[in-house]
Parts: structure tokens; C-alpha cells; sequence
């Protein structure tokens, strides 16, 4: 391996890393303020890809079915109670999120060709089409058994996976989508090639991520966040309930795995199944920061991306299991510093 | 809002009739009725695991619970939760204080105004001010992560944070657990003075001389039923009272 190459596997490593530090946050916020372990952040991922592809080429793309079915069983269980409890002022409210907004999206999909919008709202489009998915899924799959031990909400999340993974087949077909790249500055180093998109990515997660610490330090809700995670009982005391805070932390789960596939979309091809290794590679980063620590779980998420980005190079056939492995001497020191209190 | 039921010369901002609770088969509280009204410091007393705690926990929807609680002159059916209570003024402050530990002294206060911040008001400020007048103690550690103060500074912490939720009924639940008689006594002043406010509270105690003594009604709390009421100069009198709760200093 010469300079030329280690700079160039570098870049790769750290443009990886980055997009897997966005998950591994994603999955320790999840986590502290639910309990739930959010295999499905990686199907956000795909997801987030391949609804700008489809938009780009001019398809409607099948998430927006998704978003109305689920708009509608939530308007319906939403409605119900509020029937039964006779708050009939609700309901209203409850068809306007749920059902009204939705429709009003996919008119729009059908009324105006996406593909000759300008990027910046093919972008917008993609999120509002996707991320609303994650409070949705959070409200309908979640909250009814929010109460259950981790395991059983680890198995709910198993669950919730395969099915995303079924319906982006469903919705995407078998091939997998690229788009163009954001932008094609490219800057040369000597004898390394430094791609304007990895920038990109670089820059767009650090954002991304410094707008994170400001929403969690100097915000109300951000602050109720994280008292939910430090004392759920507390939390509920002041009126944070925890299905708003269920809801707020799975649109910025949902919002970091789509903006994240739409990032990486031009630099790898994604796939309906590709989110799945990018969210446990993130998952990787989140356990080294025992999935209670933002910043080792982002730090992790760098090391695994710059260990698999330097192993393809030397192993690439077992790039992947040396990632993994990674896990095994983690998981072991951390049990063994660690006295954790049993979960019931 | 309906108006309130007017008793006497106060409104009643709380009354419950035949409250039961139950933990699966057992029965932990039964028949309980009693009334706070505006302005007033109820307290309920009685020894440990009475049904104190499980009371405020039913009342404040962290519990189910059997038979009715009016509150500001509405019934609270099966389907109250502690979020809708919460945001028609009622507060609770836990035995355990709840605090959220990792956070500063200011950020804790700041939570206590979330559900007001939430539905439109930004005076959270000006509350937080008022709260530090009430526990200049607090002014000066707000910097501090919850977690690193002492006992007495963590219950006024946890009264502090109720407070900036502006309630109408403030329930406290043994606020002189594992304090110091020094701390006991300037917090149990405190809730004294808090009833210029206007709020009504419901304080329930272990410490029955340091309650009756700010309290204006009371309530005695036994094995899940209520034992004996009355106004609480009149509990503090009484021989029953005196020989389990007061002990023979509790004689004037």
C-alpha cells in the first residue's frame, strides 16, 4: 500500500464512518428514551435512497402508500378513542395529520413531475415522505406495548425489520438505484483525489450532528429528551409523556436514516436490503458507546467505518466479518468493567 | 370549566368519595373520601405502608383506581392520566424526588414549565425567578448537576420544579424523608408560606407533629382506610393521635 492509496481508503473510511455515526446516534437516542433497539434504522436508510431515486426517475414512489395506509389505521385507532372517550373536538385534528396530509402529498407527487424539480426539493420531498414513517410506526408498533422488557421490544423491532425489508422490495423491485452525485467538485491533494460528495457527506453529518447538541442543550423538548431517558417516571411527572417523547425521538431516528441514505445514495448503490449492514455497522459504533454515550458511540462509528474501508483492502472477502468482530473484544470489556443493574 | 363547587367560603379544588385502589388481589386503600380546597393545606397521616404513597399516586393517574375524584369541579374517570392532570394544574412531588440527576439545578426548574411551555406560555423565566425567591438555596446552586446535591437542596429542587408547573393542587408526598430536622423545619415553613399563593395541598406525612403543625385539616391514614379526620389543631389534641403519632411531646 502506497500514501496514495491509504489517503484514498481513508477518505472512504472516514466518509463511511461518518454516515454511521449518524446511525449509531440515531440508535443510542432511540434507545435511551424508548428501550427499544431500532433494528429498523437502516431500512430508513434505504428507504430515504430510493424514494429520491424513484423521484428522480419520475416514479411514484411506493413509500407514499406506505405513509397513507399507515396514516389511515392510525386515524382510525386515534379516532376510535376518541369516540369512546368523547372528545369528538379531536377528531378533526386526528384526520388532518393522519389522512388530510398525506393525500395533500401524494396529489402533489402525481399533480407535479418530481423528476424536473430542482435537487433541493427532490430532497425535501423524499423526507417528508419518508420520515413521517418513523412516529407512525412508532405510534402503531411501539406505544401499544411500550411497557414490555427490552427483549420483547427487540423482537417487535426483528419484526417491524422484515416487513420493511418486504415492502421495500415491494415498493423498489430488486434493483438497486445510485443517484448523481450532489456535487462534482473534486479537489487534488498531491496524488489524492479528494471527491466534493465525500466532503459533502463529511460536512453535511458534522452539521448535522453540532445541530443535535444544540436541539438536546438549549431546547425544551430537546432537554425533555433527555430527562425521559434519565428518569421516565420524572419525566411524566412534568408532563412529558411517553408518547411524545417516543414520537420525537423516532422523527429524528427516521429524519438521521433518511438524510443519511440520501447522502450516501451517489457514492454507493443502494439496494431495498442495503440499509440493513449499514444500520448494524452503526449498531457496531452505538454498543462500543455501551449504547448510553454519544460521543464513544460516534467515535466507534468512525473506527468502524475507517476498519472496514482499510480491511477491504487487505481482506475483502472478510471485510465484513472482521467489522463484526469487532463487537466480540467491546462486548467483552465492557461486561467485564461494567456492573450493570438487571433489567426486569 | 364548570365552576367550582363552592363549600363554605372556599372552592373545593379536590374531593374524592370511595376511593379503592388494589395491587392485583390485595386491596392497598378503600373507601377513602376527603377534600382540599383552594388555599388549604390538607395532610394525610399515618405510619409506613398505610397506603400514603399509593394514595397520590391514584390520585395523580399513575395508578388505577375504583370510585370518584372530582377535580376543579370535573370527574376524572378510568381513562385520567398523569399528562391530562398535569396540564389542568396538578402536580405531584414524589418521595423519590425524581430529579433528573444528570442535569443542572436550572435545567431541572426549566423541565418543571415543559407542559406550560408546551401549551403556548413562555413566562418560564419569570416562574423560575419567583422559585428562586422562594429557595434562594437553588439561585445559587444552579449551575450544579441535580445529582451532587444534599438532601435538603434536592427537595427543594423537586418542590422547586413542581412549582414551575403554576399548580392549582400541589400534592407532596413525605417531603421530610431522610432530612435533617434543621432542613425539616425550614421546608415544612416553606410549604407554610405557600399557601398565600393560593395553590391547595395535599401533603402526606410520617412526620405527624411537623404536618399538623402547618396543616389546616387532616386526615389519619391506617392500614388503607381513614381513621380519623378533623381539623388539624383538633387531630393534634386528640389522645388517639397523640399516643401513635405524637408520643407524649406532643402534649401543648
Amino acid at each position: 500500500m502506497n500514501l496514495q492509496i491509504a489517503l484514498l481508503l481513508g477518505q472512504d473510511g472516514v466518509t463511511s464512518g461518518a454516515i454511521y455515526a449518524l446511525l449509531a446516534l440515531a440508535l443510542v437516542l432511540v434507545f435511551a428514551v424508548t428501550r427499544v433497539i431500532f433494528i429498523p434504522q437502516g431500512e430508513f436508510v434505504a428507504f430515504g435512497a430510493l424514494t429520491l431515486a424513484g423521484l428522480q426517475a419520475d416514479r411514484l414512489p411506493g413509500t407514499i402508500w406506505l405513509l397513507l395506509a399507515l396514516g389511515t389505521a392510525i386515524a382510525l385507532v386515534e379516532g376510535g378513542a376518541a369516540l369512546r372517550q368523547r372528545r369528538y373536538r379531536r377528531i378533526p385534528l386526528i384526520l388532518l395529520v393522519n389522512c388530510a396530509a398525506p393525500l395533500l402529498l401524494a396529489g402533489a407527487l402525481v399533480a407535479v413531475s418530481p423528476a424536473g424539480l430542482p435537487l433541493p426539493i427532490q430532497v425535501l420531498l423524499a423526507l417528508m415522505l419518508v420520515v413521517p414513517l418513523g412516529p407512525m410506526i412508532y405510534r402503531l408498533v411501539y406505544q401499544p406495548v411500550a411497557e414490555v422488557s427490552v427483549l420483547a421490544l427487540l423482537i417487535v423491532s426483528v419484526a417491524v425489520h422484515v416487513t420493511l425489508i418486504g415492502l421495500g422490495l415491494f415498493f423498489f423491485g430488486a434493483e438497486g438505484s445510485r443517484t448523481p452525485a450532489f456535487t462534482e467538485v473534486s479537489f487534488e491533494f498531491g496524488e489524492a483525489v479528494l471527491q466534493g460528495q465525500t466532503i459533502l457527506v463529511v460536512v453535511a453529518s458534522l452539521v448535522l450532528i453540532i445541530a443535535l447538541y444544540f436541539f438536546f442543550e438549549r431546547t425544551l423538548y430537546g432537554k425533555a429528551l433527555r430527562a425521559t431517558a434519565m428518569n421516565r417516571t420524572g419525566a411524566r411527572l412534568m408532563g412529558i409523556s411517553g408518547q411524545l417523547a417516543g414520537m420525537l425521538s423516532f422523527t429524528l431516528a427516521a429524519a438521521i436514516g433518511a438524510f443519511s441514505g440520501i447522502l450516501i445514495s451517489p457514492i454507493t448503490t443502494i439496494y431495498y436490503d442495503s440499509g440493513f449492514l449499514i444500520g448494524l455497522k452503526g449498531f457496531v459504533g452505538a454498543i462500543i458507546g455501551g449504547l448510553a454515550s454519544y460521543p464513544v458511540a460516534a467515535a466507534g462509528a468512525v473506527l468502524v467505518g475507517l476498519l472496514e474501508s482499510y480491511s477491504s483492502f487487505w481482506a475483502s472477502a472478510f471485510k465484513e466479518v472482521i467489522v463484526f468482530t469487532l463487537i466480540l473484544p467491546v462486548l467483552l470489556w465492557r461486561s467485564l468493567t461494567t456492573r450493570h443493574p438487571e433489567e426486569g | 370549566m364548570s365552576s367550582l363547587a363552592v363549600d363554605g367560603e372556599r372552592p373545593v379544588v379536590l374531593e374524592v368519595r370511595d376511593l379503592s385502589v388494589s395491587y392485583g388481589k390485595v386491596q392497598a386503600l378503600h373507601g377513602i373520601a376527603l377534600k382540599v380546597h383552594r388555599g388549604e393545606i390538607v395532610t394525610v397521616i399515618g405510619p409506613n405502608g398505610a397506603g400514603k404513597t399509593t394514595l397520590l399516586s391514584a390520585l395523580i393517574g399513575l395508578l388505577p383506581a375504583s370510585g370518584e375524584i372530582l377535580y376543579l369541579g370535573e370527574y376524572q374517570g378510568a381513562g385520567r392520566s398523569v399528562e391530562q392532570l398535569v396540564r389542568l394544574g396538578m402536580t405531584l412531588v414524589p418521595e423519590k424526588r425524581e430529579l433528573f440527576s444528570e442535569m443542572s439545578v436550572e435545567d431541572n426548574l426549566l423541565l418543571g414549565a415543559f407542559d406550560r411551555y408546551r401549551a403556548g406560555h413562555r413566562d418560564q423565566l419569570e416562574t423560575m425567578d419567583q422559585v428562586f425567591d422562594i429557595f434562594p438555596r437553588l439561585m445559587e446552586r444552579r449551575e450544579q448537576l441535580a445529582g451532587t446535591l444534599s438532601g435538603g437542596e434536592r427537595q427543594m429542587l423537586a418542590m422547586g420544579r413542581a412549582l414551575m408547573a403554576k399548580p392549582r393542587l400541589l400534592l407532596l408526598d413525605e417531603p421530610s424523608l431522610g432530612l435533617a430536622p434543621l432542613i425539616i423545619r425550614e421546608i415544612f415553613r416553606t410549604i407554610a408560606q405557600l399557601r398565600k399563593t393560593g395553590v391547595a395541598i395535599l401533603l402526606v406525612e410520617q412526620n405527624a407533629r411537623a404536618a399538623l403543625q402547618i396543616a389546616d385539616y387532616g386526615y389519619v391514614l391506617e392500614t388503607g382506610e381513614l381513621s380519623l379526620a378533623g381539623p388539624s389543631s383538633a387531630l393534634a389534641t386528640d389522645p388517639r393521635v397523640i399516643a401513635s403519632y405524637l408520643g407524649l411531646g406532643g402534649r401543648r
